[in-house]
């Protein structure tokens, strides 16, 4: 557990002094920052503002979930990937550290990261509360940002697993990428096409319990399970790279 | 402290070492000998816990390297090759890093301890990515040395490093040897001399020689040889040497230098120089020459004939 906590504070840490890290925050801020201004524009302009009460997913909370996506790979890619690059791989392998202890301290530094972000983008929702009257639907809010959160934590985990796998860290990037926009998205597919039986991949598509459930505050358990599972799956895939790394 | 038994690591179809058996003992330094590609580094993983054996086992300080490969690596101090180091931490930050792994009470002192054992705690806040290789050498070897391990094993500690350095770092080495068991590697032979208790020698993943750096200059060379050099003519005075029972082999080099070699084991450098001054000649110097050491290193680690360790060539005279 110390192990666990330890590994996580340098990681966190480390991410400030990343170029990558700040880029990547920077470019969420001001997409959601543009969208959220432009959004505002639009309302007050077309319908005397108010007419319908915005809710905060439509306004920032669909937009980050996808910039999550598409930035998540980048900050996860060089967890493992380079510290065998830099050799020093050698050294956490051979100090008194399990190595889950190792796979799950940097996919928590790495969540803590991101929750810090996500906690960052709260002023929109916030700012929105006091634009409107009665004020957003908090609990519909709280409810997209859970999902959030929980997207963040698989996707991570998903993210730190492949960087086990590679030794070159854009090519953890890239299938990271992949992966996640399979999962996001294509794998949600079958469920519009197939007659019967889509059901699964509906289940299976995180976009859908994102954008379905928690946006909707229709969440039950069965969402937050798959989201956990998948994280479970992402540390479990980190940990048996890891130990196959030793076998080589 | 250090026990292996018939240990052998495989990379594909290429043994990168076979079958090696050999022990150090508590508060030995242990020399490990050999030319590039010999197997050190692969032996030294495995001790180490970065990876398992393909057959054998080992262990430390009773605890086996796979099967409590933890309780292993809690007791051992580990210098790398390549000297890994995160070149974006401060060498305290790092050595904090380090240390709270280890779960060390008082982290903060024991690095600050540690820094003042191998002199950099003026570096203490300094970025690692802006030290010399000889000071990151230093700050793999401090990493090594904070939880005090009983067991230290170094993979090639001085290479790289500048004269100074390398004394410097030896006596680190030797310092902290006193009272722990260490394991290095390394080329030069003269190292392995000077530091170790005993040297293995190993090429080609087999050990080809092991013993005390004494006797293994005996055995490999059969004798001892030494070099005196006294002032004036010396034909008469090598005559006389050569007459004393059980000196061989002797050469007047002229400006003064006589080589000799006698027996291991019989130490013949006193009577000499009584010899000597009773002679009525100066006496300047006398001292061992190792050299036909370094000769028979590269005999016996050459790569056409493989050496086994039975038949280590010994002079029969
Ligand atoms: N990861 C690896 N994959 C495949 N072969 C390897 C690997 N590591 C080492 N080898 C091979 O194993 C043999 C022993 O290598 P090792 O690094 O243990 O030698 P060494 O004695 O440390 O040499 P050096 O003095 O150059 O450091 C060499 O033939 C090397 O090519
Ligand atoms: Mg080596």
């Amino acid at each position: 557990m110390q192990n666990i906590w330890t590994i996580a504070k340098r990681e966190f840490s480390n991410y400030f002094n990343s170029s990558i890290a700040y880029a990547i925050a920077f470019f969420i801020l001001i997409f959601l920052g543009g969208y959220f201004v432009a959004y505002m524009v639009y309302l007050s302009s077309s319908s005397g503002f108010m007419m319908d009460t915005p809710d905060a997913w439509q306004v920032t909370g669909g937009l980050l979930a996808t910039l999550l996506v598409f930035s998540l790979p980048f900050l996860t890619m060089r967890l493992v990937a380079d510290e065998v690059r830099m050799g020093t791989m050698e050294l956490l392998l051979t100090a008194p550290v399990r190595d889950y202890e190792l796979v799950v301290g940097k996919w928590l530094g790495a969540f803590l990261f991101v929750l810090l972000l996500i906690a960052i983008t709260l002023v929109f929702p916030f700012m929105l509360n006091q634009m409107v009257t009665p004020g957003i639907d908090q609990v519909l809010m709280l409810s997209g940002y859970l999902g959030l959160v929980l997207m963040a934590a698989a996707f991570l985990a998903l993210g730190v697993g492949i960087s086990a796998l590679f030794n070159n860290q854009f090519a953890a990037a890239f299938v990271t990428l992949l992966a996640l926009l399979f999962l996001w998205w294509f794998i949600g597919l079958p469920a519009f096409i197939l007659p019967t039986g889509g059901e699964i991949f509906r289940y299976l598509s995180v976009g859908s319990h994102i954008q379905d459930n928690f946006a909707t505050g229709s969440v039950n358990i069965s969402n937050i399970v798959y989201l956990l599972s998948l994280t479970g799956l992402g540390l479990a895939i980190g940990t048996t790279a890891v130990e196959m790394r030793r076998w080589r | 402290m250090i026990r292996v038994n018939e240990l052998t690591k495989t990379y594909g179809l290429r043994k990168a070492i076979d079958n090696l058996t050999f022990e150090a003992r508590q508060g030995e330094i242990l020399g490990f000998l050999g030319p590039n590609g010999a197997g050190k580094t692969t032996t030294m993983r495995i001790l180490t816990g970065y990876m398992p054996p393909s057959s054998g086992e080992a262990s430390i300080a009773g605890y086996d390297v796979v099967k409590e490969s933890l309780e292993v690596r809690k007791r051992v101090g580990y210098l790398p090759e390549t000297v890994p180091l995160y070149t974006d931490m401060t060498v305290f930050d790092y050595l904090k890093f380090m240390a709270d792994l280890r779960h060390l009470p008082n982290a903060e002192e024991r690095v600050e301890e540690t820094l003042e054992m191998v002199r950099l705690l003026d570096r203490a806040e300094g970025y690692i990515g802006n030290l010399s290789k000889g000071m990151r050498q230093r700050v793999g070897l401090a990493q090594a040395l904070l939880h005090r391990p009983e067991v230290l094993i170094l993979d090639e500690p001085t290479i790289g490093l500048d004269p100074a350095q390398i004394i410097e770092v030896r006596n680190i080495i030797r310092e902290v040897g006193k009272e722990r068991t260490v394991m290095l590697s390394t080329h030069i032979l003269s190292e392995a001399q000077q530091l170790c208790d005993r040297i293995l020698i190993i090429n080609k993943g087999k050990i080809v020689a092991e013993d005390t750096p004494e006797n293994l200059q005996a055995r490999l060379t059969g004798a001892e040889r030494v070099q005196v050099r006294v002032r004036g003519e010396t034909q008469d005075l090598a005559e006389k040497i050569a007459q004393m029972k059980g000196i061989q082999n002797v050469q007047s080099q002229g400006e003064g230098l006589i080589e000799f070699q006698f027996a291991p084991g019989q130490d013949l450098r006193p009577e000499v120089a009584r010899l000597v001054v009773e002679a009525k000649y100066d006496l300047l110097e006398m001292r061992s020459i190792n050299l036909s050491l370094e000769e028979i290193f590269l005999q016996l680690t050459r790569d056409d004939i493989p050496v086994p360790a039975e038949t280590v060539p010994v002079n029969e005279e």
